[in-house]
């Protein structure tokens, strides 16, 4: 097109700029609606945050509202329950990552076989995945993990485990053993795609030529799933750093802030402690934090994917 | 994992098994019922929370509270009973509502976005995709702020179509994503084709892309319900009574004093079904989605 386009441009100087211009707006066109919604809602509010960073203001108390520079951000990395936060949230969402891409490796090579039902067993496996975060939340604190009633401590009492208190002893944990239940499916479903796609005669040829099953998983399957279990872990980590819904739901961040994470502490500022000033400091710092993995996370998305099209 | 891997390690599999071709069958088919005994195993451990709610849902709430679990019970409708009368319908609507609308609105705006993205792509196209998927980057919570305040100042606080916004711009950038990668799937002779028989773009949209895509919109309202139905981060902060959904019709058990496992346990069941039967039902095109069309 590049080509073509200045002998256009020199024989009919005055009509060719404005056509060009138009075919480029005819192929925008299309893109502009979704393009526009999305800078509207989703930054808009972003620059908003920005501004209210910079003023402190309580939700309660009107006409409180005034200027007051970079002070909130002082305070906010002054504040050690936002530090504990943060480290909390650094430990449940890489821990939950990790942990639920380890068991769906496994998982996925157990479906990867054939067996009888293995249709059925893959949709008893997805399914924690698909139930409603807040009644799986409300499920694992009532059902399964209640003191007295919770069929956890049924099947551990054998082992001398009484009436434990799971949430208030392990209250991370807790959260995490729910978010890993329900994370774990989404990971097993995408490697099981990767070892879908490996082709078989290779693994044929390498187990004729004598190679073991371990050192073939090693040297040949593990590389393959190497791009699945990337982007596995950054989408899975996407979707958990923002996970507000179980800490809601189970421990309220409690006891203390021992099971916050900052999108529910940053929540209490904002929805409970009415400080808007300093949450809105305390989002921004979060974005900016965001902003530097994401760099890293979106190089990697974008290589897997031009990677998966060059293949198809 | 490495005894899973020497179990098929036995040496009558990989090397020089060409003379025993029936031991070698036998050895091949109990390594698929211990992998099948493994597989039903884990299955139904990581199904057992949902199975037991289902199975609470249906006892009385004395007989949900035992130390010892009670397997066999007297099966009640009391609790759903309970829980449709104590007015969940308004919640359902509200959840439906949101649903369906801001689906309908997502895939009226992404599928020509996808287009302008793919088949006929815009200069720009790769910094577009990278601008679509930051958004799911960022955190939500830092938008929550002036969302609640404008919501409040326009007097939309409480108020469904607020929801329907949020979720559209929620689930756009997997929409666009997604249907981008079906759109690649269109063969490019199908459109050369079109091209040369000089059919208008309308008529090339409807009689040749779409007929190719038509799997792809359905794939992608479904990721998108499910995010809807499920979402609860906005609708607990921007809503009250008159627009809340199921989850925070949830919420009400663990807010009252006292909580009730079993009508608890028909609440969530209730709440749960409708996307659990849906995931269920599109578990092929479940990858794709999650994956923002990535892997097929």
């Amino acid at each position: 097109m590049t080509a073509i386009a200045p002998t256009v441009t020199s024989a009919q100087p005055a009509r060719a700029r404005p056509d060009r211009r138009r075919q480029g707006w005819a192929r925008r066109g299309p893109l502009l609606p979704a393009l526009v919604f999305t800078i509207i809602v989703t930054q808009l509010p972003f620059v908003v945050t920005l501004w209210y960073s910079l003023r402190s203001w309580s939700l309660v108390r009107p006409g409180s509202q005034h200027f007051v520079g970079l002070t909130n951000y002082a305070d906010v990395f002054k504040d050690s329950q936002f530090r504990q936060t943060a480290i909390n949230t650094v430990i449940m969402t890489g821990g939950t990552v990790l942990i639920a891409m380890v068991i769906g490796v496994a998982l996925a090579l157990v479906l990867d076989r054939k067996f009888l039902g293995r249709g059925v067993v893959r949709t008893l496996l997805i399914t924690p995945f698909l139930v409603m975060p807040v009644g799986a939340a409300l499920l694992w604190k009532t059902t399964m993990l209640d003191p007295t009633f919770g069929i956890v401590n049924f099947v551990l009492r054998p082992f001398g485990i009484g009436h434990f208190d799971w949430i208030s002893r392990f209250p991370l944990e807790s959260v995490m053993i729910e978010m890993i239940w329900q994370w774990t499916p989404f990971m097993m479903l995408l490697v099981l795609a990767g070892l879908q796609s490996q082709p078989k005669d290779i693994l044929e040829a390498a187990s004729c030529d004598g190679a073991r099953p371990l050192q073939i998983f090693r040297e040949l399957t593990l590389p393959h799933l190497r791009r699945y279990i990337e982007l596995g872990v950054v989408l899975g980590a996407i979707y958990v750093v923002n996970d507000f819904d179980a800490v809601y739901m189970m421990t309220q961040g409690g006891p203390g802030i021992s099971s916050a994470n900052l999108p529910y502490y940053i929540y209490q500022r904002a929805f409970l402690g009415f400080q808007v000033g300093q949450a809105a400091a305390m989002g921004v710092v979060v974005v900016v934090a965001t902003i530097i993995v994401a760099t890293f996370a979106l190089r990697l998305i974008f290589k897997t994917f031009s990677g998966t099209e060059q293949a198809a | 994992m490495a005894s899973a891997e020497q179990i098929r390690a036995e040496p009558g599999l990989t090397a020089g098994a060409a003379g025993q071709p029936a031991r070698r069958r036998r050895k091949r088919r109990t390594n698929s019922a211990t992998w099948g005994i493994v597989g039903w195993v884990v299955g139904i451990l990581f199904f057992f929370p949902v199975l037991w709610m289902v199975v609470t849902s249906f006892k009385t709430e004395s007989q949900a509270y035992t130390n010892t679990p009670s397997i066999v019970f007297s099966p009640t409708l009391s609790q759903y009973r309970t829980v449709f009368s104590s007015g969940l319908w308004p919640y359902v609507a509200n959840s439906a509502f949101a649903t369906i609308v801001s689906t309908l609105l997502v895939l009226l705006l992404a599928t020509p976005c996808a287009f302008a993205l793919s088949l006929r792509p815009v200069k720009k196209t790769r910094d577009v995709l990278f601008f679509f998927i930051s958004t799911k980057m960022l955190p939500v919570v830092a938008a929550i702020i002036p969302i609640y305040i404008a919501a409040r100042d326009l007097h939309l606080l409480d108020n469904i179509f607020t929801l329907v916004i949020l979720y559209t711009a929620m689930n756009l950038p997997i929409a666009v994503w997604m249907m981008r990668s079906f759109f690649l799937e269109v063969p490019g002779e199908l459109l050369e084709a079109a091209q040369m028989d000089g059919a208008p773009l309308r008529r090339t949209m409807t009689e040749v892309i779409l007929p190719v895509v038509a799997p792809g919109i359905a794939a992608t309202a479904l990721i998108c319900c499910i995010f809807s139905w499920n979402e609860f981060f906005f609708a607990v902060n921007i809503t009250a009574t008159q627009a809340a959904t199921v989850p925070v019709f949830l919420v009400g058990f663990i807010s009252s004093e006292g909580l009730y496992f079993a009508q608890l346990a028909a609440a969530a069941t209730v709440a749960t079904l409708p996307v659990v039967l849906a995931g269920w039902v599109a578990q092929r095109q479940l990858v794709r989605g999650l994956s923002f069309g990535a892997i097929k």
